[in-house]
């Protein structure tokens, strides 16, 4: 899923500054489940808004409001009430949803209330790994399901740097080295043969170095 | 020959190899590469010239190399992943050419997040075995890496590194083979301190037959005193100091004399294993110690190439 976590507040309060009817979005799907933008942080937030307003002696109505997914014209559509109320809507669904948010309602300003972190699954409880960067030419068949241009710090592609040292990554010693992962996996299953064939360079065109990506289904696109 | 190096042409008669380090200052100062390269002049075959080393910036390696050329000594011009990607590197390849740098030691370099501008983007288009693979291409196929055709290919010597002694230990005689197919002439490795566990790794790499493909040349990393120990243990990736020379740093009563006296031992113990074909020594910010190390270890003077 798609992970963030909400910015500072003192950076959302300037950035809403001046405006006096806000309207908290919040997203029901990635970012309620990582806690950080769904009914319960728009509450909070909310809250955190209007108390603001009152200590500053500046009267601002915050609305609140979640809906399924902010990434998806349909429900971001739902929105539009809520939305044509409010002189400002601060998002709390990740880039995708506000640059959405902010597509539809051309009229309004919108703000991001979170930092859209990473792509990952959960280690533990609220506790997020990145997993995947969308390079558009997954090689987890190759490399026993560990991802090291999402988990190499160097993205190598032909096995560890001289800096891996004991399993970990030469950029902090917290953090697993994705080759020693992948040696292990392979070891396991009998696939250590593809440690020795050399990968050629990766394609970093179609892993968004190429310029703006887009992805179409022919088949299902109505002219 | 491949590019007609004196360090290829030493390594390809069998005699044994002296290089050392010889690290760019942090400034535009260009006279600390020449004062450098007048103390280690005539006493190595060949100077290494780091890539911003450790992800500090300094002056160029392409620059510094070229200084060195002028001075009369040959240079191995490093070049790193981290910070160029595969158009810089092909154009620095043919630009080192051009200009006479015939030794390269390719690499995909420390981690930006390490150096002093941590916030940079790390480059790493390629990773050391693509890098490897390409220069080789360009050399002996006339190839860039997108397969045009180039009439003057580069004149190189490539080189490769190897920390032989991180682990997992087990991976790290297949991946010095995955270089040495990739293309690498020849290896140098991190400083060797542990010289039974080095001898251990030798014996895996001769049993895979490798050290008749490559050139290896041993790191040496000369002990300026007790705290170098210290740093190079818990700093520099992947070299451990043992005990025994701790203490021995510990208790002598001149640190940097005991220090060049551990240098010489280590060079004369690689020196008799088999398929070491030479000393890199890494005395870092210490190069006017280098001559002293090879005249001690019996190296001088240097065969002419």
């Amino acid at each position: 899923m798609i992970v963030g976590e909400r910015k500072p507040v003192a950076e959302i309060l300037e950035m809403t500054k001046g405006y006096d009817r806000i309207f908290v979005a919040g997203c029901g799907t990635c970012v309620t489940v990582c806690l950080a933008g769904g009914e319960k942080e728009v509450s909070v937030l909310s809250s955190l808004l209007r108390i603001s307003g009152k200590k500053t002696g500046h009267k601002v109505k915050v609305v609140e409001g979640t809906i399924e997914r902010q990434c998806e014209r349909e429900w971001v559509g739902e929105m539009k009430d809520k939305v044509k109320d409010a002189d400002a809507v601060l998002s709390m669904a990740c880039g995708i949803g506000v640059q959405l948010v902010a597509e539809m309602y051309p009229e309004k300003p919108v703000f991001p209330a979170l930092n859209t972190t990473l792509m990952g699954f959960p280690t533990k409880h609220a506790v997020w790994l990145e997993n995947c960067r969308a390079c558009g030419d997954c090689m987890l068949h190759l490399t026993g399901g560990i991802c090291p241009i999402t988990r190499c710090a160097k993205q190598m592609l032909n096995g560890p740097c001289g800096g891996s040292l004991n399993g970990k990554c030469e950029i902090d010693s917290e953090i697993d080295c994705a080759w020693a992962l992948i040696y292990e996996k392979l070891k396991a299953t009998n696939r250590l043969d593809w440690m020795s064939k050399i990968q050629p360079p990766k394609r970093w065109d179609i892993a968004g170095h190429g310029g703006p990506r887009k992805t179409v289904k022919e088949e299902e696109v109505v002219p | 020959m491949k590019a007609g190096s004196n360090l290829e042409k030493i390594l390809e008669k069998g005699q044994f190899a002296v290089t050392c380090e010889c690290g760019p200052p942090k400034s535009a100062n260009g006279d600390v590469i020449r004062q450098k390269a007048k103390m280690i002049k005539g006493k190595v075959d060949a100077a290494n010239i780091t890539d911003n080393q450790a992800a500090i910036v300094k002056l160029s390696s392409f620059a510094a190399a070229t200084i060195l050329l002028k001075e009369g000594i040959e240079p191995v011009m490093q070049i790193t992943a981290r910070d160029r990607n595969r158009i810089a590197i092909q154009s620095d390849l043919l630009g080192a050419s051009a200009v006479g740098i015939r030794n390269v030691l390719l690499l995909t370099g420390d981690h930006q997040k390490l150096g002093n501008h941590p916030e940079a983007k790390g480059v790493f288009d390629l990773d050391s075995i693509q890098m490897i693979d390409m220069a080789r291409r360009m050399r002996d196929e006339r190839r860039f890496q997108n397969g045009e055709v180039m009439d003057v290919p580069p004149k190189l010597f490539i080189g490769a590194a190897e920390n032989p002694l991180a682990e997992p230990a087990e991976y790290r005689v297949p991946r010095l083979e995955k270089k040495v197919v990739a293309g690498a002439d020849f290896v140098q490795t991190q400083g060797v301190f542990d010289v039974e566990r080095f001898e251990k790794w030798m014996a895996a790499v001769r049993s895979q037959g490798l050290h008749k493909k490559v050139h290896i040349i041993a790191g040496v990393v000369p002990l300026k005193s007790l705290g170098t120990a210290k740093f190079v243990n818990d700093k520099v990736l992947g070299m451990t100091v043992p005990d025994s020379l701790f203490e021995r740093m510990k208790k002598a009563s001149d640190a940097k004399a005991e220090g060049v006296k551990i240098a010489v031992e280590t060079i004369e113990a690689l020196r008799k294993i088999e398929g070491v074909q030479g000393v890199h020594i890494m005395a870092i910010e210490w190069e006017e110690k280098v001559p002293e190390i090879v005249e001690k270890a019996g190296l001088l003077p240097r065969p002419v190439a």
